[in-house]
């Protein structure tokens, strides 16, 4: 396996497929004789399917991401682990649980920031977090969101929180953190729900308009409430555009089984994957790998998951290639669009209380 | 509570004025054959492959059927008075069965029907309706069906103490939650609580059947499992085969295979599903050591159990998940009938060997020994109950 340094230190958008796959292919191979050695059901998984060796990428046995809500799956021994991630969910509702240890956790940390970085540049920028500081503020339990603010703070400095506790734009903090950094670049990052609903909102119904014209957004953690709502990428685009003059908005797909490895949006409107990761869409019938161009279940793979098994995850997403080292954006490796959650049928039986497990 | 009060009413009359009926009443046979032969006749209701079902299972030959078997013995009991019960909220149909079982016995019938809005549903209540308000006004006060949704628990105690029993249909939370509510001195509760349903199958008669009793075999068992999205107490979902070596390797090829093929050209597999099923296959391996049989597609998920214990029945996932497990005898079979083990559905053995095996065992479960392709098959005898001598009283005579 790749030393962290080496692996932290490759081009993220450079290789070609051949490449990239040959690379991808040593390094998840590793990681599944890894995992299978260390996780006693990620083995078991693998010993059911009679796994030996995969000779391609879209051989490697994926795993349903559901598996981190229900069982505590690891590699590394109590005693190694640095902190756990939660994925956010309502009440009620099981959490992944994702077991890092200190080397994972600074992987994600410098892989992020590598890919950060070929957005925004090297220098860390004034810092705009269109959300409330209260999320962050409970730190013995990471929760996604919390978990994202400040793993994207380290990229920015001043870091500003633009809402207060109970979600109000705090408008004299705003001008006044504006007035501070008139001239330069700024970074602003959040969630899409919570910018569309508290932010975007907020500037909808009072008149204000900062500039942030500037400004360069990150916005990830999903369309589903959006897609619920009717509201396409090009209308929170636009809206951006209109209400406070931003003009560079990129959103990411990531989860928080795959921390760091996160997939970018380029200035084309398409979500990148990074050397270090890679997406296969399979059709649901037979998991069969679709081509480019057909929607199915997304595969995530990712390179950094060292410490749990989640370096071939299957999720419960939907998405579409749309081609590989061809983006007139420049970068190479797969591009693609998310689609959105598989829908849930209505279940049908004799149980009225029927949950999936 | 006065009645058609606090609930929606979808139809019926005032339950507080009906008085019971005996047994197989004229009225009550009357009723249900000719709501029988109103759903064979409406285009709109045989569209629902369980309103035909229904349908077929109150038609007048099958009530006479029925009617035979209790013999003169129906003329000495009557219904037990007002019965309440509780449908299940996820199935469309199964409130009709529970309903016309509970007039059959004799019974002014209230019926809490599922709160999710079913076309099955309201094409059924519309039909009794119009019977009630035609011919067959006599009944008009003992056929309710109503609405409420499930959190109006003042509902469900005001009917509580109303009735003579109570029929509860539905998941463990739901029994629970009902029997919060309580019921006068006399009353008593039916339930039917969450259960689940088995296999049986000898290897070797897979091997011996022709192509086209194998294709009988198959669509009967896709009509006990796909059909309800295996989802249903009396789909199987743990598969026990008898037998051993190559015989049982190519009668378990030869059974798959087909049940593939033909739920492939019929059954819509979704993405969701296929997420949910390759899950439990998981699990399974995670908790029961379990090995995923390959199949070409997801139409079929399996796994094969080393050993049979009772919590391999909790690894279910509907949409077509089986847990196989092989053996050449029954023995072992004995640790997943437990008291929540509802139909035994067999397969190249006969129903009199099982229920043998089951007395002889004292197993605390096991209600139906059906063939392949019953499953589903609702009775008047259900969950070890016969519902008409269970929901009407006998009056003793010297």
């Amino acid at each position: 396996m790749t030393d962290v340094d080496t692996l932290a230190a490759l081009p993220a958008y450079e290789w070609d497929r051949a490449r990239k796959r040959a690379f991808l292919l040593d390094e998840l191979g590793a990681l599944t004789r890894r995992h299978r050695r260390d996780c006693p059901e990620y083995g078991r998984i693998l010993d059911a399917l009679g796994f030996e060796e995969a000779a391609s990428l879209e051989e490697l046995p994926f795993i349903p991401v559901r598996l981190f809500k229900e069982y505590a799956l690891k590699s590394v021994p109590e005693d190694a682990l640095h902190r756990t991630m939660t994925s956010s969910g309502t009440t009620g509702q099981q959490v992944s649980r994702i077991f890092l240890d200190r080397e994972t956790s600074t992987l994600q940390s410098k892989v992020l920031s590598r890919i950060v970085g070929e957005f925004i540049g090297k220098h860390r920028l004034p810092m705009l977090v269109l959300d409330t500081s209260a999320v962050v503020k409970n730190r013995a339990m990471f929760s996604a969101r919390g978990a994202g603010i400040l793993g994207f703070s380290m990229f920015g400095r001043d870091v500003f929180y633009a809402l207060d506790e109970e979600m109000r734009l705090d408008v004299d903090g705003l001008t006044a953190f504006l007035e501070r950094h008139r001239g330069e670049e700024l970074l602003l990052f959040g969630f899409t729900f919570m910018i569309w609903q508290h932010v975007l909102g907020q500037l909808r119904q009072t008149g204000f308009r900062p500039d942030l014209s500037r400004g360069t957004l990150i916005h990830g953690g999903g369309w589903k409430k959006l897609a619920d709502q009717h509201i396409s990428s090009e209308r929170f685009r636009s809206e951006c555009r209109e209400l406070c003059h931003l003009e560079r908005v990129h959103n990411y797909y990531g989860m928080v089984e795959q921390t760091g490895a996160i997939y970018m949006e380029c200035e084309c409107g398409h979500l990148h994957a990074p050397v270090w990761a890679d997406v296969i869409i399979r059709r649901a019938e037979d998991f069969g790998v679709a081509p480019a161009g057909e929607s199915g279940l997304v595969e995530a793979v990712s390179v950094l998951a060292r410490s749990y098994p989640g370096h071939v995850l299957l999720t419960e997403d939907e998405g579409r290639i749309l081609g590989e080292d061809d983006c007139p954006c420049g970068r190479r490796g797969k591009y693609f669009e998310i689609l959105g959650r598989v829908k849930r049928a209505e279940v049908r039986g004799c149980s009225d209380t029927y949950e999936a497990k | 509570m006065k009645p058609n009060e606090a609930y929606e009413r979808l139809c019926g009359g005032d339950w507080s004025a009906a008085r019971a009926l005996k047994p197989f009443s004229g009225e009550a046979c009357a009723f249900l054959s000719d709501l029988s032969r109103v759903l064979m006749e409406t285009p709109e209701a045989r569209a629902y492959a369980d309103v035909v079902t229904f349908a077929f299972f109150c038609r007048r030959s099958e009530l006479e059927r029925a009617r035979a078997r209790y013999g003169e013995e129906t003329q000495r009991r009557l219904g037990r008075g007002m019965a309440f019960h509780i449908a299940p909220g996820n199935v469309a149909v199964n409130f009709a069965y529970s309903l016309a079982a509970s007039l059959l016995a004799g019974n002014v019938s209230v019926v809490k029907a599922p709160s999710r809005d079913f076309a099955q549903t309201r094409l059924l209540c519309a039909a009794m309706d119009a019977l009630l308000d035609g011919a067959h006004g006599a009944l008009k006060n003992h056929v309710n069906v109503i609405r409420y949704p499930r959190e109006r628990q003042e509902v469900t105690q005001a009917l509580s103490q109303a009735c003579d029993v109570r029929v509860v249909w539905g998941g463990d939370a739901t029994v629970d939650a009902v029997r919060r509510a309580a019921l006068r001195p006399q009353a008593f509760d039916v339930t039917f609580p969450d259960r689940y349903s088995l296999l049986v199958a000898r290897a070797q008669a897979v091997l011996e059947m022709d192509e086209n009793q194998v294709a009988k075999l198959t669509q009967a068992f896709y009509n006990d499992t796909y059909l309800t999205d295996q989802n249903a107490c009396s789909s199987p979902r743990l598969v026990y085969w008898l037998g051993e070596g190559e015989a049982l390797h190519a009668a378990r090829a030869r059974f798959w295979e087909a049940v593939r093929g033909y739920a492939k050209a019929r059954y819509p597999l979704e993405a969701v599903t296929a997420v949910d099923k390759h899950t439990a296959a998981c699990r399974a391996a995670i908790e029961l050591g379990a090995a995923l049989e390959p199949m070409p597609d997801n139409v079929v998920t399996r796994v094969l159990a080393p050993r049979l214990t009772l919590e391999a029945q909790a690894h279910r996932c509907p949409g077509g998940f089986f847990v196989e497990y092989a053996d050449t005898s029954l023995d072992a079979l004995a640790a997943v009938c437990d008291r929540r083990c509802q139909t035994l559905t067999y397969l190249g053995l006969d129903a009199q060997t099982l229920s043998d095996w089951v007395v002889k065992n004292g197993l605390g479960g096991v209600d139906r020994i059906v063939p392949v392709g019953h499953a589903l098959d609702f009775s008047l005898t259900w969950d070890g109950y016969d519902l008409i001598r269970t929901l009407s009283r006998e009056i003793v005579r010297f």
